[in-house]
């Protein structure tokens, strides 16, 4: 979990690269590695913040304003991605509905608390058994460029997306 | 009451704008074949979430009237999202129960409503009103007095167990289904 750390959160540049990207619905529950995307989103009256009380319940709430007209993001740390496994497949991917996924990667490397080190081991197969694309959100590429590959991937797959976020980022 | 009854009940008082999102199990089926339209959003799997995604909807189109048809079932295994409810308190959200105490569609196991009461979850919860109906008439007069109100608030049927005949499978694809409805809900 040593991507960037101890460097400024490039959490503002992130919500300003989903903002310009069209992203207009944001829910989720959150994680202490994106405490600095949580509370810039949660102090914007424009963002709308849903604190949700689960997960899965956030990917509920998303589906309903992507069907609405919003393109959503839901933001969760991995240990939420358990919870979610049946909201992305009966719900998500089987509807076809868009939706960007920001989940924080507890565990990485082995290198955590107990309850993370086997979330951290098998998130992204997981999200592969998923058929969910997803990359490592990386310090060292603009965040709006990595945004614009998530908004492309899931708008012409019609499809949720991942972005991974390690410790360091977007705290 | 039996449920189809609680259905043409509710759909009778729901406008052709109104948006009606539907719970999974047979409560789906049912209205797919009582009332069939563009604007009802059938939710066939992820038991449990038709309130977080009728939530999602009113958030997304406070124009629009929302209703979410959902079971005891369904509430019962997303109880914490009547909290999510009551904490946004969209004002254009109401949400109908059918309880009839089990999981119809698995085969009338017993479901725990008849001892937790749905409508006192609600009422504690933050909604801005919540009523129970046992009868036909009782419950058409909770809808008229739910929808006359703002939002969020629950009226509560409770109705019959057991299946009934007749009852249709929902035909569309799930991706249809979702680009039906999108498109009367961004209308």
């Amino acid at each position: 979990m040593s991507h960037g750390k101890g460097g400024p959160s490039h959490a503002p540049e992130f919500v300003s690269g989903l903002k310009a990207a069209g992203f207009d619905f944001f829910a989720g529950v959150p994680c202490s590695l994106l405490k600095g995307l949580v509370s810039i989103l949660d102090a914007d009256p424009d963002a709308g913040y849903v604190s949700a009380t689960r997960e899965d319940s956030a990917l509920g709430m998303a589906v309903g304003a992507y069907l609405g007209g919003k393109t959503p993001m839901v933001l969760m740390q991995n240990s939420g991605l358990g919870v979610s496994v049946n909201a992305l497949a009966s719900l998500t991917t089987m509807y076809a509905i868009p939706t960007l996924l920001v989940i924080s990667w507890r565990g990485e490397g082995g290198n955590d608390a107990p309850e993370h080190i086997l979330m951290g081991e098998i998130m992204l197969p997981i999200l592969d058994l998923l058929k969910i694309d997803h990359r490592v959100l990386s310090t060292k590429e603009p965040m709006a460029s990595q945004i614009a590959w998530a908004k492309e991937t899931m708008l012409a797959k019609k499809y949720p997306v991942a972005l991974i976020v390690p410790g360091g980022v977007l705290e | 009451m039996n449920k189809m009854e609680a259905i043409g009940a509710l759909m009778e008082r729901v406008s052709d704008e109104t948006l009606v999102v539907c719970c999974n199990g047979m409560i789906g089926r049912e209205l797919f074949t009582a009332k069939n339209r563009p604007s009802n959003f059938y939710m066939i799997g992820s038991m449990g979430l038709g309130l977080s995604i009728g939530l999602g909807l009113a958030l997304a189109r406070p124009s629009k009237k929302v209703v979410v048809l959902d079971g005891d079932g369904n509430v019962l295994m997303g109880m914490s999202v009547l909290a999510s409810v009551a904490s946004e308190r969209p004002a254009n959200l109401w949400h109908v129960v059918l309880d009839n105490e089990t999981h119809a569609s698995t085969g009338g196991q017993r479901t725990i409503s008849g001892v937790v009461k749905l409508e006192d979850v609600a009422r504690a919860a933050g909604y801005r009103s919540a009523a129970r109906a046992g009868d036909v008439s009782s419950f058409a007069a909770a809808l008229d007095r739910a929808f006359a109100e703002p939002g969020p608030s629950m009226v509560l049927g409770t109705v019959e167990g057991g299946n009934l005949k007749g009852i249709a499978r929902v035909e569309p694809s799930p991706p249809e289904l979702a680009a039906m409805f999108a498109a009367e809900a961004r209308r």
